[in-house]
């Protein structure tokens, strides 16, 4: 079962803070989005008015074509896979993945069929009779997981579900959501504030920032075509240089006026936006590639972040001839 | 259900207020008896208790049991705790046990076998007896305050100061006690309060000098009195501000 | 001599005063009056020995075993009545006033809780006397026509320990709700569960083991309480530590009183074994 979300036009404050400024989103069914943005962007709060935990002040939520509001959490065709899972500790997983459906009433042997259907599905089979304490952070994780499915939602909401995890940990369970998604096809809504996590498992990335959506759009884009300097720095690493009147502290630049932004991995000797020659201040070898500080000739305070190929025979104090292959003025 | 729960709320607060409004209202009784009808607003009652000698005594006596027994409660509990909490002792377990045993035992019964003992020892009742005994019944709370309190962060700092070379007393003073400030501050005034307002043990194991709630006993047995009331009320008084006093205090820090 | 060695020794000199206080005053005491309770009276003496005549007379005296009963049956009242009583006011404070109010709710709800403890009783007297407040009131509002007799009964001595009780339970029951995770509830609607089911499914089951606890030591302090009895329920039911008072005090029969005492201790260890299973001493 799966459902669209509509956001349209939702204002929430909390005191004095606008916790979100007139936000409005479109979510088709099936989709699986990432509101992506610092702490304190407003991404949860968003989630929290999507699961009925919050009335928006302003505008309205619609899933499925249908208005929320009045609507409480349990009677939304929405559940949530919460930080801290809020796994029962006084439930095994079994009754914790049965808790939904024991709420609408299902006899038991429906309960216990659908749990082990659904801890088989997040790959916790005949592990139902355990008790949450027993299981590692991933394993709750997964529980969580299944407990939020089994009643089968239209829209699943995950609130940071991967934040209380390791690196490593965490990049497993990005591909394992990704495709218990594609199985399930349920309208999945996730917050975090990892952008790789974001791109690793986004149809569509959401950039937040300060209560309003800041960019959109699939990973591929955001990254490469942000449409604000904020989008642009939290997507990644980037290059700021100020242009006014075709000219930059690098000289003069063919392009629009603004601030051009240079991704590090966009800059080598071949690229067609010449910045000219630049001294290497220093250099690390990151495995894929080697990252330099490279010193502009033409602007001595100026510092480019370069990254080179991996077999680049390059040491501090040499001269390069760069140029950017692709690049965004804002 | 919303105005159900104010409801509920209302009338429980007119439960729990209503000894306490009347015990304070009546203290102010012009007449003889501290029931209705009220017959005018009077301070008599004051005046009669704070020129009351034995009462005055007995108040000294309470204050200094309370405080000198919480003290040494306090401090026997807190290095009992450092050291079951952290060193690994064979039988911690079994010691635990011992140290909060006394928390599931009556006061009678702890009182019982105080004066069988004392008794049989001959040795003579006085507020060092009930001092003995109530820090009987506070060295378990003090004990399971500080040994809740000191938790993985505490042990790591301590780890530290040693490893900087304080001696163990050093680790004590300046690591251990200002960490936990604020349970041993708790754990403190808890025990103050309870032995303040003890009466069975102070009871049974003191003779001429009498602690508070022992002299209002002996009050309450020639009947009732407005006097009575003014006590209560003043002692009232003086608990609430020092709990407000703490509570502001903590709730300051708090934030 | 090694580390190890050596961080025990000094451990033991840390937890040895402690131990050595428990042990004198606390012990050796309680030893001694189990001892006690195996001598006899002759005439006003003491003789020691192994007699189990005490505890046959504690369990087959009518005024004894009457004074057993009414304990166990005013103690189960009062824990009953004083749990029921303060999960809603703790669940209403928890959960319904707002937060920035709560610690003020809470102080105002235990606040009698610092009025010395024989007082307490004292008022409930004035409330609950002939010429007592509730008696005058109703007779002024032509409710009754004659007072009710409420002091010296059983119903003022349950309603003295219920107020102290409630104060109590109110403030653990309270610490033990506000522990509850948000999540946990948000979680419960989330999967939708009703009010009631929120309730019965995840917090009853979350909180019981300190409301237990809570249960274990009003039991505890009820039943070995003589204050409120002796002065909210006079001399017209005895309970356990009445008698026991009455047998030091009256009748100098210190052996007979030890015996009821064990017995008392007896009952507490029961009612431990129990509520065994949630009470955590350690975590009180």
């Amino acid at each position: 079962m799966t459902a669209g979300v509509l956001v349209r036009g939702v204002s929430q404050r909390y005191g004095q803070a606008m916790a979100l400024d007139d936000v409005s989103l479109e979510i088709a069914a099936g989709e699986y989005v990432v509101l992506l943005g610092p702490s304190g962007c407003g991404k949860t709060t968003l989630l929290n008015l999507i699961g009925g935990f919050a009335e928006p002040a302003a505008g309205a939520v619609l899933i499925g074509g249908r208005d929320m509001a009045g609507v409480a959490p349990k009677d939304r065709p929405t559940t949530t896979v919460f930080q801290d899972y809020a796994l029962f500790p006084h439930m095994t997983l079994a009754e914790n993945v049965g808790f939904g459906l024991r709420m609408r009433g299902a006899g038991k042997a429906e309960r216990a069929a659908r749990a082990d259907e659904m801890l088989a599905l997040v790959g916790l089979a005949g592990r139902g009779d355990r008790r949450p304490h027993e299981l590692s952070g991933g394993q709750r994780q997964r529980v969580a997981l299944a407990r939020a499915l089994a009643v089968s939602p239209d829209v699943l909401l995950l609130d940071e579900p991967l934040g209380a995890l390791d690196l490593k940990l965490r990049r497993a369970m990005q591909d394992e959501l990704k495709a218990i998604q594609r199985k399930v096809g349920t309208t999945f809504v996730h917050v975090t504030h990892d952008q790789e996590e974001a791109m690793a498992i986004a149809d569509r990335i959401v950039v937040m920032q300060a209560g309003r959506i800041a960019d959109m759009g699939p990973p591929r884009e955001v990254y490469l075509r942000p449409k604000s300097l904020f989008s642009a720095g939290f997507m990644g690493e980037v290059n700021r240089i100020e242009v006014a009147g075709g000219r930059s502290a690098l000289g003069p630049m063919a392009v629009a006026d603004g601030v051009l932004c240079i991704r590090p991995e966009a800059i080598s000797a071949g690229g067609a936006l010449r910045l000219g020659r630049c001294v290497v201040r220093d250099m690390a070898f990151f495995g894929a590639y080697l990252r330099a500080h490279v010193v502009p000739e033409a602007a001595p305070g100026m510092v480019l972040v370069v990254h080179l190929p991996q077999g680049a025979e390059v040491a501090a104090g040499d001269v390069l001839d760069l140029g950017a292959d692709a690049h965004v003025v804002l | 259900m919303r105005a159900l729960s104010w409801l509920y709320m209302a009338v429980a607060y007119l439960f729990i207020f209503l000894p306490v409004a009347v015990l304070v209202a009546f203290s102010f009784q012009a007449g003889r008896l501290p029931v209705p009808p009220f017959q005018g607003f009077s301070l008599r009652w004051y005046e009669k208790v704070l020129g009351d000698r034995d009462l005055m005594a007995a108040l000294g006596h309470s204050f200094l049991v309370a405080v000198v027994s919480s003290a040494l409660a306090l401090c026997l509990g807190f290095l009992a705790a450092h050291a079951l909490a952290r060193v690994r002792l064979p039988g911690s377990v079994l010691m635990r046990g011992l140290l909060i045993a006394p928390m599931t035992v009556s006061y009678l019964i702890i009182a019982l076998g105080l004066l069988t003992v004392f008794g049989s020892l001959g040795i003579r009742l006085s507020l060092w007896t009930v001092g003995a005994g109530h820090v009987v019944i506070n060295l378990p709370l003090c004990f399971a305050i500080c040994y809740a309190a000191m938790g993985d962060q505490q042990r790591s700092a301590e780890r530290a100061a040693r490893d900087l070379g304080a001696a163990e007393w050093q680790v004590l003073a300046y690591v251990s006690a200002p960490m936990l400030a604020a349970p041993l501050a708790a754990a403190f005034f808890l025990s103050v309060t309870f032995s303040w307002d003890e009466f069975i043990i102070a009871f049974l194991l003191t003779r001429f000098d009498v602690t508070l709630p022992v002299e209002i006993w002996s009050m309450l047995r020639s009947g009732l009195s407005p006097a009575t009331n003014a006590v209560g009320s003043l002692v009232f008084l003086v608990s609430v501000t020092l709990v407000v006093a703490l509570e502001m205090l903590v709730f300051r820090r708090a934030k | 001599m090694t580390l190890e060695r050596q961080e025990r020794r000094l451990g033991w000199g840390l937890v040895a005063p402690a131990l050595v206080w428990t042990g004198a005053f606390f012990a050796l005491p309680f030893l001694a009056m189990v001892a006690l309770s195996f001598a006899h009276m002759e005439g006003r003496t003491v003789v020691r020995g192994f007699d189990a005549g005490n505890y046959v007379r504690a369990f087959t005296d009518w005024t004894m075993v009457k004074a057993l009963v009414n304990s166990l049956e005013i103690t189960l009242i009062v824990t009953a009545v004083s749990v029921l009583l303060a999960y809603p006011l703790a669940a209403i404070i928890a959960f319904r006033v707002p937060a920035r109010w709560q610690r003020l709710a809470l102080l105002m709800a235990v606040l009698p809780f610092w009025t010395s403890y024989v007082v307490r009783s004292y008022a409930w007297l004035l409330v609950l006397g002939q010429k007592g407040v509730v008696n005058t009131t109703l007779l002024a509002l032509g409710l009754i026509a004659e007072p009710l007799q409420m002091a010296s009964t059983r119903f003022a001595t349950v309603t003295g320990f219920v107020h102290f009780f409630v104060m109590l339970l109110t403030l653990t029951i309270y610490a033990n709700l506000i522990q509850l995770s948000p999540n946990y509830l948000r979680a419960a609607a989330d999967l939708g569960a009703g009010r009631w089911q929120v309730f019965r499914h995840v917090v009853l089951p979350l909180t019981l083991p300190g409301v237990v606890t809570g249960a274990f030591l009003t039991f505890v302090l009820c039943i070995g309480d003589y204050i409120t009895p002796q002065i909210l329920g006079g001399n017209t039911e005895l309970t356990l530590p009445q008698l026991i008072m009455l047998q030091m005090g009256r009748s100098g029969n210190f052996p007979l009183a030890s015996a009821l005492s064990v017995v008392l201790m007896g009952i507490v260890t029961l009612a431990y074994l129990a509520s065994a299973r949630w009470v955590r001493l350690d975590r009180v």
